[in-house]
């Protein structure tokens, strides 16, 4: 009897099966690096003396951090991974045919069921929504894995949350996985993996899974996966990968008596959620939220910068303007996400709005560049930490919401839920 | 392997975003990441900080990104190990893999004030606090992972791997 995660980590590693807490080396189906941990990656494979990597379709670069390059020393970190990337011939997303790797990755098919993927980046947990492992690393455990081809890994306990009832409306998987956060605390997935359920999440779209699977390291959690269902099944049938049709590997875990925890969770009575300065799981219902006015607000990131979020933002904005003393930043989490948005008409209503519309970055979400905070400056996001100094001055405050709080507080001008903008009783058409 | 150094303590989830931040991400070269290293915490740490000293934490130590620099941050400033109740699992993989000694220890990072002296036997995973007369013991390391540390890290525990695959 076995759980998904350890039914991934056995097949990838010759065995039976695996049990927590046993070292095994896994052998991995892609491997993942940007513009900032990868140049790290690059120097410490080269240490390694080793000519070739292990195979070229399996390693993926992403340029998403600070591109277009926002100075000098980042054009060097840019040029470094392009140039490493063009000499072994590996899978490479430049600026303007990319966009933010954990949008891109699933939209582009490199990512799928059963698979192990690991990337130099926390947030690689996000394709767990598709039924993968996929956990984060570092740059060094990263480019051993160019060489080898596999990594260590300790096989994690998994912990089952299973969320009942119907969302309410204007509730995403943000709010969902806010919520969990705030319940359990920012370890209290500690190198565990979070396995979600119920009737909650079957009825929540790819979009609102891939959020939750990417805050899973926001609970200490390794990974954050999904079961395999209608929803994944359709989703990888319209983005099929370009090397060809894969084999559909669907697991699913035994027995309850497999996870080391199950938490029940009533969806139905979680409301649009905030977590408040400095940790994600700082957690308030939005109506609790009190008068906090904010200077910027942020919709996009590898948490919600896909094409949902924004529809969601934008049914909100549409008509109304964005507070005076607000700034507020939308960005597209890819190249196709933003071409998508302004075929739709939501570029428009954003830009009508009076908010800005950038090209697919990381940038203000870890206080790179696009939106840093002064001191005693406060920022709604929908981006995915809030630590001290996480999005510029230590003495700023980030406020962690999804994207229908975020266009509430854009146009009110402190926090705000949805309601107070339009009216609660509105469908959203896709969670 | 013997330590010895000064502590400086700080409580939970100290996270990659304070140890380094983001804003100096630009680069990878370790000796200008030290000198940021801890600034959105401790704005005095680069200048009090003495070859040997060791950062002690209480639990979730390195929480937060992926990002290697932190680790290597700490590592170049001449922090000898750190200890802490508990670690982050992402930080813990990175400061093995580079060579960064880690202590899990609950009781003698409750117990520790910035200033204490500290002595540590790595092989014995045995934590003295030379200035209260306290003595600890850290959970022992996996012996799968003390292959990597006795190997020096996992560049070189690579290199080893690889040379017996081929040969």
């Amino acid at each position: 009897m076995a759980t998904i995660a350890e039914k991934i980590l056995a097949a990838h590693s010759g065995r039976e099966r695996v049990s927590p807490g046993e070292f095994v080396n896994v052998s991995v189906d892609v491997v993942l690096a940007n513009d900032i941990t990868g140049p790290l990656s690059i120097n410490e494979f080269e240490r390694l003396g080793v000519s070739k990597v292990f195979d070229p379709q399996k390693i993926v670069m992403v340029q998403d951090h600070f591109v277009p390059n926002k100075d000098i020393p980042s054009a060097i970190q840019a040029k470094a991974l392009r140039e490493f990337s063009r000499k072994h011939g590996v899978v490479y997303y430049e600026v303007g045919r990319a966009g933010i790797e954990h949008v891109l990755l699933p939209q582009e098919g490199i990512v799928g069921p059963g698979q192990v993927v690991i990337g130099a980046d926390s947030h690689t947990c996000t394709y767990g929504a598709l039924g993968a492992f996929a956990t984060g690393m570092g740059s060094t455990d990263i480019a051993m894995a160019w060489a080898t081809g596999d990594a260590w890994m300790k096989v994690p306990p998994t912990i089952k949350f299973v969320l009942h009832g119907r969302l309410q409306p204007w509730v995403g998987g943000k709010d969902l996985i806010l919520h969990i956060i705030g319940e359990i605390g920012i370890d209290g997935a500690l190198y565990s993996v979070m396995e979600f359920h119920g009737e909650a999440v079957t009825s929540l779209g790819m979009d609102g899974r891939f959020t939750m699977s990417n805050m899973a390291i926001e609970a200490g959690g390794k990974a954050g996966i999904f079961p395999v269902d209608a929803n994944t099944e359709k989703y990888i049938a319209a983005h099929p990968p370009k090397s060809g049709p894969r084999p559909l590997l669907k697991y699913h875990t035994d027995s309850d008596t497999d996870y080391v925890r199950v938490v029940e969770i009533d969806a139905s009575k979680i409301e649009p959620c905030v977590a408040f300065p400095h940790k994600p799981s700082n957690t308030k219902p939005v109506s609790q939220a009190g008068s906090v006015t904010v200077d910027q607000v942020v919709i996009g990131s590898c948490t919600n910068g896909r094409l949902s979020d924004l529809r969601v933002a934008a049914e909100i904005l549409k008509g109304h303007k964005v507070h005076p003393s607000v700034v507020c930043i939308v960005i597209p989490g890819t190249q196709k996400v933003y071409s998508d948005a302004m075929d739709e008409g939501l570029v428009r209503v954003f830009m009508d709005a009076g908010a800005v519309v950038s090209t697919p970055t990381c940038g203000p979400c870890l206080g790179g560049y696009m939106g840093i905070l002064a001191p005693g400056e406060r920022c709604l996001s929908t981006t995915n930490r809030n630590f001290v100094g996480r999005m510029g001055s230590k003495d700023s405050e980030v406020y962690l919401a999804g994207p229908a709080v975020a266009a509430a507080t854009a146009i009110v001008g402190r926090i705000a839920g949805p309601d107070e903008v339009a009216p609660a009783t509105q469908e959203v058409s896709t969670k | 392997m013997i330590l010895k150094g000064n502590a400086h303590k700080y409580g939970a989830d100290v996270n990659t975003d304070v140890i380094i931040p983001a804003r100096y991400l630009n680069v990878w070269d370790a000796a200008l990441l030290a000198k940021h290293c801890m600034v959105d915490i401790d704005p005095e740490f680069t200048a009090n900080v003495r070859a040997g000293d060791m950062i002690v934490a209480t639990t979730n130590f390195g929480c937060g990104s992926s990002r290697e620099h932190a680790p290597i941050a700490i590592k170049e400033c001449g922090v000898s190990c750190v200890i802490a109740a508990s670690f982050a699992r992402i930080f813990f993989r990175n400061a093995i893999n580079i060579g960064l000694p880690l202590l899990e220890c609950p009781d003698a990072a409750a117990e520790c004030e910035t200033g204490d002296t500290l002595e540590v036997d790595l092989a014995l995973g045995t934590i003295t606090n030379v200035t209260k007369g306290t003595t600890y013991t850290a959970s022992s390391y996996p012996e799968f992972m003390m292959g990597i540390i006795e190997a020096g890290g996992l560049v070189p525990y690579t290199t080893r791997r690889l040379g017996g695959r081929r040969a």
